[in-house]
């Protein structure tokens, strides 16, 4: 591990720590006051929010929170955000590992070609890609496979427009291991895929956490592939659904305020017990990528 | 267990031409079978309809049945004619401008404040990085409610107009809604770069920076002569991220303002979007795509002819 550099003398000189304090803190005063407006709101009832919209929430008001956390229809798309998350997740980490390590380990003709490919994908991004990608759903319906108000579509796309920068990360990390285990494995008598499988994939196993805490997020969070793809209220994911919710009770601002602070629950927690794995990932695939 | 590793080959001269044929044909099995996966996906769904949207761009298309009426390039034409289109690229490129004037500083800054050993600094970087975490679905509709334009209700124009001013339309006035969604995006992005330029200043060494200082130089000399120039490479990545971001906002314009009012927030994705999804122009929409596509395309090649400079510390 990298060892932890002391700042330099210039600047803990220039700058007193209470100045550095100090401004850091107003930072997150800033950061937090959306967040603690929100939770002030879904404590409240509907009159207050208009009487007095930002003041601390005395008594606190559960209904609206408890009035959402009894609707089936929250439930179903939590559901729903669960089942694309996961699957999502799964195939993407799965797939990107076997395509990483065939560019990290083996030399075949085309291997270039195919490098250059999926780098091309990082440069046709999911948003501006939406339209392509549903003539191309719709297409497959014409031809009798199932895809539009479909979750697998979700998951599929989702999958396709995660691989090329998770590749490029876990290429990375494959190419770190070195050449002499894979020498010494091949001489012990394994095969290409139990070296992927039983040697490899466990040595690499914390960048792996951190790809699938990248990609969960991105997944759990992702309007667009639903939002397209997507009809019936019963398939709807979250963030759909919020957006949707938004658009119904627009003037109930303390029923949205505690609906976007509960679907904002789980990503929070999440979070705050992955924080090092989507730090990682995001600093190998900006750094290194 | 039989082995067929043209490794093993190699070190056992003894056997014959007939099995390391049979090596390389597994191994090229086995090199196929896990590419295949990944191919078909990414083939299916990213490769192929770029094709298929060059194509549809040439139509006026409305969605149903077949696209039998090509109009050659005239949606091109028309699209780069349309004042909303034009204004949409203007808007798009106030927020790289601002981002890059604005965001980016602001994320170097903090960063260099929370430094390397600042007790706490672990905290700090939780807390500013949180906003990247939340849904932009969920950012956006945060910060509607701080933009209600009554006084009453959102918060900010009750301290616009508590410190004795009028209130502001901060979604609802066509001049001021760009510097709405751009605070947003500082909000839920600058956390993102500053997390970058952290990793960035943990990777150069102490002693550089010491040894500039015995020779005489201050801390501003220090900032600009040797803490920037080693974390070009960071910041360049950082820039790359911030404009290719910028071109394809959506979802915070959309859930925000939906492109209004009256487009005056409108950006390339809220644009395609509205023109293939509300209002079924599905080939006019492809072309808008494919322009997109081209901009991330040539805006990539630039990016990547540029870095291919030394960098300082890595060597590469």
């Amino acid at each position: 591990m990298r060892k932890i550099i002391s700042t330099p003398r210039w600047m803990r000189k220039s700058l007193p720590r209470t100045v550095q304090y100090l401004i850091l803190s107003i930072a997150t005063i800033l950061i937090f006051v959306p967040i603690v407006i929100l939770i002030f709101g879904s404590l409240k009832t509907t009159g207050q929010m208009y009487t007095h919209p930002y003041d601390f929430p005395y008594p606190a008001h559960w209904d609206n929170i408890i009035s959402i956390l009894k609707t089936a229809d929250f439930w179903l798309m939590m559901r729903n955000s669960i089942i694309v998350m996961v699957s999502t997740t799964t195939l993407t980490v799965l797939i990107c590992a076997m395509v990483s390590f065939v560019l990290a380990r083996m030399e075949f003709r085309g291997k270039n070609l195919v490098f250059n490919l999926f780098t091309l994908g990082m440069m046709f991004p999911i948003n501006v890609a939406i339209l392509p990608v549903y003539f191309v759903l719709l297409q497959m319906e014409r031809l009798g496979i199932h895809m539009i108000d479909n979750l697998v579509a979700v998951i599929l796309v989702q999958t396709a427009f995660q691989l090329s920068t998770n590749i490029m990360i876990l290429r990375t990390f494959f190419v770190a291991v070195p050449r002499e285990l894979q020498d010494a494995a091949y001489i012990d008598g394994c095969t290409n895929f139990d070296f992927f499988w039983q040697i490899m994939l466990p040595l690499v196993k914390p960048s792996l956490a951190a790809v699938a805490a990248l990609v969960m997020i991105a997944s759990w969070n992702d309007l667009l592939v639903p939002l397209v793809v997507l009809n019936s209220n019963n398939l709807w994911t979250l963030p759909l659904g919020t957006m949707q919710f938004q658009g119904q009770y627009g003037q109930d601002l303390a029923l949205i305020s505690a609906f976007v602070a509960l679907s904002s629950i789980p990503t929070i927690i999440f979070y705050f017990f992955a924080e090092k794995q989507i730090v990682s990932g995001l600093t190998a695939g900006a750094v290194k990528g | 267990m039989t082995t067929f590793t043209s490794l093993r080959n190699a070190l056992s001269p003894g056997k014959n031409a007939g099995e390391l044929k049979k090596t390389k044909t597994r191994d090229k099995l086995f090199i196929f079978l896990f590419l295949l996966p990944a191919l078909l996906l990414f083939v299916t769904f990213v490769v192929y309809p770029i094709f298929r949207s060059v194509y549809f761009s040439t139509f006026k298309w409305t969605g149903l049945g077949e696209a039998t009426n090509n109009i050659g390039l005239t949606n091109y034409t028309k699209i780069f004619t349309d004042v909303i289109f034009l204004r949409a690229v203007k808007n798009v490129l106030i927020i790289i401008v601002l981002s890059l004037a604005i965001q980016l500083p602001l994320a170097l800054i903090l960063a260099v404040l929370v430094g390397r050993d600042l007790p706490g600094r672990g905290v700090f970087r939780t807390i500013f990085f949180l906003p990247y975490v939340l849904s932009e679905v969920n950012a956006a509709i945060m910060w509607s409610l701080l933009f209600n334009a009554s006084p009453e209700r959102g918060l900010l124009n009750a301290i616009v107009v508590g410190l004795g001013f009028q209130p502001i339309g901060w979604v609802s006035d066509t001049s001021v809604v760009m510097i709405s969604i751009f605070m947003v995006l500082t909000w839920k992005y600058f956390g993102f770069h500053m997390l970058l330029f952290l990793t960035g200043l943990q990777n150069i060494p102490t002693e550089i920076e010491e040894a500039a200082r015995m020779d005489g130089a201050n801390s501003f000399q220090n900032f600009f002569h040797i803490t920037l120039p080693l974390l070009a490479g960071t910041i360049r990545t950082s820039v790359y991220m911030s404009v290719l971001g910028s071109i394809q906002q959506f979802i915070v314009v959309w859930v925000l303002t939906g492109g209004g009012p009256i487009d005056a927030s409108v950006t390339m994705a809220t644009y395609m979007y509205k023109y293939a999804f509300v209002r079924h122009q599905f080939g006019y929409g492809s072309a808008v795509a494919i322009i997109m596509f081209i901009l991330c395309v040539i805006f990539s090649l630039i990016y990547q002819a540029l870095t291919r400079k030394p960098d300082y510390l890595s060597g590469q």
